[in-house]
């Protein structure tokens, strides 16, 4: 059978392979290259325009060819913006929703994955699978009832109706629980035959071992706060209450005429300044977050 | 060891979140579809003490309606564009940042800026530089003082500027805009789980394909695509079930008008028809298209299931 | 197809960011594996006899030497181009494919004039099936096959494109203890009826010795000794290739040379004739001891393990390396249990002496008068 093997290659052929091989190699790479960072560009180039866009003057911004590189930076944009969307009120606004609802709902996440994970009770398995069918139906479906649940109980306009609706979500009890179900039980019995009530082995074993995981939530949750439109918009759009995207939308429809779009620009990076810095140092948490999950906060 | 101290502590624990589950989840399942099966339900006029029947007119009233079937053929047209598309250039763009060590990190992490950003905030962004006019609200004597960036772009190339979102713009000019955008939304978590799912293949089988000789177009679709088929998977499906809810983006793009400004609800998804009647007090309206969306999602999602039985290997 | 391996040396850069250190995997290995061959490369985990594997097929290049197939140099050459057959310690079958498209696969692969035409390529995958008795099993997915038999499909997958050489990485370390031994004469008549020069690494001495035409023994990197298995064995060029073939392992005893007689301890164990005075490292087979009430090597008896038809006697000796000593006996003579002393004769040719600093061998005429 070896008699058949495939033909030696001599030596001028291996050489001719050698170096076709090694160009191929070298173009395959020059173009996936290429190909990466064309699309690389693209992706940033929102990014770009917004910045150098939110420095020019109103002139320059409308000029028919448009420039790469503003001519004159006019810093007093993000001071304008900044007054006319009444971005600090806004920016109140939500860190106060965001902050308030994210402890609250890490208490209750850490309780209720607790639970699930190491107590017994009877109809467990059940409850949870209830709570994971919960979870395939689209959020628009509780919308219109809980706007009238909250009109009755008349939380419109307040900061209540903004964080309480939210804050159960059963998908971080599902990764907080899967989280809890990976650290070893033995140490739960161990805690117990020392006497440990279980909020102290919580409160000092389970939530340190599961920090990423919370950070991962804490993060979620907040920028699930910034970006939070339909829901606001709906029950609590008032001056006092109104959450910074619907702040950024509504500042920059009402007027009509000519709109100054570097300042719009302006306020469009103010209000993705404070995700951008998240994200440049709690890159790590957000992305592992996101790779489990496939929803925005 | 079950024993009813810890049974009642852990029904302790459990109070905070059923109770909330309960009002704010469980209750609108059943009030919604309630609400649906009652015909033409007002939550005004029911709190004037009208009564209403029960039937199916709802559900037949919103089919019917014009503004229903337009909102349903622009929510499956962006799904049918944006979903293949997004995936293919996520497939792509993983598959180039695998093969590449320096610069890979970093390239990943520019890739996944999107996904950090606001929608709205940056939809005005978009549709800054896709040339609008004015205000939203502009008229047709408006003069047309900024041309936008990407037709600039275009022009430089030869080609002729288009009327992307202003005042008389086409609808298929407005459904490109949003498609890019769409896409250019949806790229960073597809990247993130293809990525992962390409690192997560064993290198022996590309050693193996080495030493079987296999062109580089080859390992791309008899190996790389075959093994990474459940993670194309969950791309598809969850690309599906986010792309029918789409709604926030519109609204980025065009404002509340949902359209340019001659044509106002031009746009508007399936999402933003219940929200309209939800607004309009039609609870009844908004509950029964809220059940055919989700039908509608249902269905969606079934038939991926068993096409990618067929074509999955775990 | 014989392969030349001229000075092969692979230096990997240290896992350690912060120490400037290297790892020299494979130092300097030449040798000629002639045409037809089996040849097994045998040593310790980590002494580079899967790297020097990897650089016969090209997935690792290495950092000087070069390879030859024949006479034509592939050492630039990559493993596309090789013409290899590779077996993966854990076969690397792709598991989205039935066995069938497995073994079709590289074959599908074939370009221009090599290109097969359907039915030739069915026809040579069925003949590989055959070869290694897997035609049975062709419309199964790997993840549905026993580990041997997943084995199989792997060798017939590195068959099937009739490769020069023949490569295997560890083939029987994931069988169990039974699967093996039948695994093992499975590949040396593959090997035999194929006729294809073959090379595969192993650990385990037993199994190297038992199928190779030739073996290699490695240790960190250096070749120890190259031979035909049963020439390494009786005459080991050092200590370690002497501890390293065997079961039971050699026994080894601290002695030294004096006047042409060798002592173990206060025994003069056997004559040396010719061997300069010096301290020596006395290495004896478990078949090397002969019973013999007069015999010079005096050990005290620990226990006696009845094999049916050998027995082996541990016992004691103060100059030993190791705690025990064990001999392997034909059990035919019989021994007295309670006996606390057990004196020993020695048969000259299992005897081996080394020198103490740097192991290497010390041979010398051996009387045969046993």
């Amino acid at each position: 059978m070896s008699k058949d093997a495939i033909a030696t290659m001599h030596a001028k052929d291996m050489r001719r392979e050698n170096v076709r091989a090694k160009v191929g190699r070298t173009l395959y790479m020059v173009m996936v290259y290429a190909f990466l960072l064309v699309m690389a560009a693209i992706v940033l180039f929102p990014f770009y325009w917004m910045l150098i866009s939110s420095v020019k003057t109103l002139e320059e911004y409308r000029m028919s060819v448009p420039t790469f590189w503003p001519r004159t930076i006019m810093l007093s944009n993000y001071v304008t913006a900044f007054t006319t969307a009444n971005l600090g009120r806004l920016f109140l606004n939500t860190m106060y929703v965001g902050v308030v609802s994210t402890i609250l709902s890490l208490v209750i996440t850490v309780l209720t994955a607790f639970a699930f994970a190491r107590l017994e009770f009877k109809g467990k398995e059940l409850l949870f699978a209830a709570l994971l069918a919960t979870m395939m139906i689209p959020g628009e479906l509780f919308t219109i009832t809980n706007f009238s649940t909250v009109t009755t109980l008349g939380w419109r306009n307040t900061y209540t109706v903004l964080i309480v609706p939210f804050l159960v979500s059963v998908f971080y009890i599902y990764l907080l629980r899967q989280n809890f179900l990976q650290i070893p039980n033995e140490l739960y019995l161990a805690a117990k035959v020392d006497g440990t009530s279980d909020l102290k082995y919580l409160w000092k074993v389970m939530i340190p071992l599961s920090l990423p995981t919370l950070i991962s939530i804490t993060i979620l949750k907040m920028m699930g706060a910034w970006n939070s439109y339909i829901w606001p918009r709906l029950v609590a759009n008032d001056d006092a209450h109104r959450m910074i995207t619907n702040g950024l939308r509504n500042a920059f429809t009402e007027t009509t005429g000519d709109v100054n779009y570097p300042v719009q620009m302006a306020a469009v990076a103010l209000v993705s300044a404070p995700l951008f810095l998240v994200f440049v140092f709690l890159r790590k948490y957000i992305m592992s977050g996101v790779s489990r999950s496939g929803i925005k906060g | 060891m079950v024993d009813s101290k810890q049974q009642w502590k852990a029904w302790v624990y459990l109070a905070p979140a059923l109770v909330l589950l309960l009002v704010f989840t469980v209750w609108p399942i059943i009030n919604t579809v309630r609400m649906a099966f009652l015909e033409n339900y007002s939550g005004l006029k029911a709190a004037g003490g009208e009564t209403f029947a029960f039937g199916l007119g709802n559900f037949t009233k919103v089919i019917e309606y014009r503004r229903f079937l337009n909102c349903l053929k622009n929510t499956v047209l962006l799904c049918v564009w944006t979903v293949p598309i997004s995936t293919v250039l996520a497939l792509l763009i993983a598959v180039a940042l695998n093969a590449i060590k320096p610069l890979q990190k970093a390239l990943q992490t520019i890739f996944f800026l999107p996904y950090v950003t606001n929608s709205i905030a940056i939809g005005m962004v978009f549709a800054a530089m896709f040339n609008i006019v004015g205000s939203f609200y502009g008229t047709p004597n408006e003069i047309i003082v900024t041309a936008g960036i990407v037709n600039n772009v275009i022009e430089f190339f030869g080609g002729e500027h288009v009327n992307w979102i202003n005042y008389g713009s086409s609808y298929v000019a407005n459904m490109t805009v949003m498609i890019v955008y769409i896409v250019w939304n949806e790229l960073p978590f597809k990247i993130l789980v293809l990525l992962g799912g390409l690192q997560s293949i064993n290198r022996q089988y590309y050693d193996a394909a080495k030493v079987d000789g296999t062109s580089r177009r080859r390992v791309l679709t008899r190996i790389t695509v075959p093994l990474l088929s459940p993670m194309l998977a969950y791309v598809v499906i969850t690309g599906f079930i986010g792309g029918f809810k789409e709604y926030t983006s519109i609204v980025g793009i065009f404002g509340e008008n949902m359209g340019p400004p001659d044509e106002a609800g031009r746009l508007n998804t399936m999402v933003g028809f219940i929200y309209d009647a939800l607004s309009t007090n039609s609870q009844g309206r908004a509950s029964a298209a809220a059940l055919i969306l989700f039908a509608i999602i249902l269905v969606v999602t079934l038939v991926n299931l068993s096409v990618s039985k067929k074509r999955v290997h775990y | 197809m014989k392969v030349v391996l001229q000075n092969l040396t692979k230096i990997f850069p240290s896992r350690n960011k912060k120490s400037h250190e290297t790892v020299v995997a494979v130092s300097d290995f030449s040798f000629t594996i002639p045409d037809g061959k089996l040849i097994g490369l045998l040593g310790p985990s980590g002494c580079g006899k899967s790297t020097t594997l990897y650089m016969i097929s090209g997935l690792q290049k290495p950092t000087s030497g070069r390879i030859f197939f024949g006479d034509d140099d592939v050492t630039e050459l990559s493993t596309e181009n090789r013409g290899i057959g590779l077996v993966f310690q854990n076969y690397a079958l792709y598991p989205h494919m039935t066995v069938k498209q497995n073994i079709l696969f590289p074959l599908q692969n074939l370009k221009g004039k090599d290109k097969m035409s359907k039915e030739a390529m069915l026809d040579r995958a069925q003949h590989a099936a055959e070869l290694v008795q897997i035609e049975s099993l062709m419309d199964r997915k790997p993840n549905e096959l026993s580990g041997g038999q997943q084995q199989r499909v792997a060798i017939a997958r590195a068959l099937v494109k009739m490769p020069r050489v023949l490569l295997l990485d560890e083939p029987l370390s994931n069988l169990d203890a039974r699967l093996r031994l039948q695994t093992r004469e499975e590949i040396r008549r593959i090997q035999t009826e194929t006729g294809i020069t073959t090379v595969f690494v192993t650990h385990d001495q037993e199994e190297a010795m038992s199928i190779s035409d030739m073996i290699v023994v490695m240790r960190e990197g250096v070749v120890q000794q190259i031979g035909a298995p049963q020439e390494v064995y009786d005459d080991p060029d050092n200590l370690f290739v002497a501890k390293f073939l065997g079961t039971p392992p050699i026994n080894a005893f601290s002695g030294k040379v004096e006047g042409g007689r060798v002592f173990i301890g206060p025994d003069a164990a056997l004559d040396a004739p010719g061997v300069p005075d010096q301290d020596v490292v006395v290495g004896i087979r478990p078949e090397g001891f002969v019973l013999d009430g007069n015999g010079p090597l005096k050990c005290r008896l620990s226990n006696v393990e009845v094999m049916g038809r050998d027995v082996s006697i541990v016992s004691t000796h103060e100059a030993s390396l190791n705690p025990t000593i064990r001999s392997i006996i034909n059990a035919d003579r019989r021994l007295d249990i309670a006996q606390e002393v057990v004196r020993y004769a020695l048969k000259p040719h299992k005897v081996f002496l080394f020198q103490k600093e740097t192991e290497r061998r010390i041979r010398f005429e051996v009387k045969t008068d046993g």
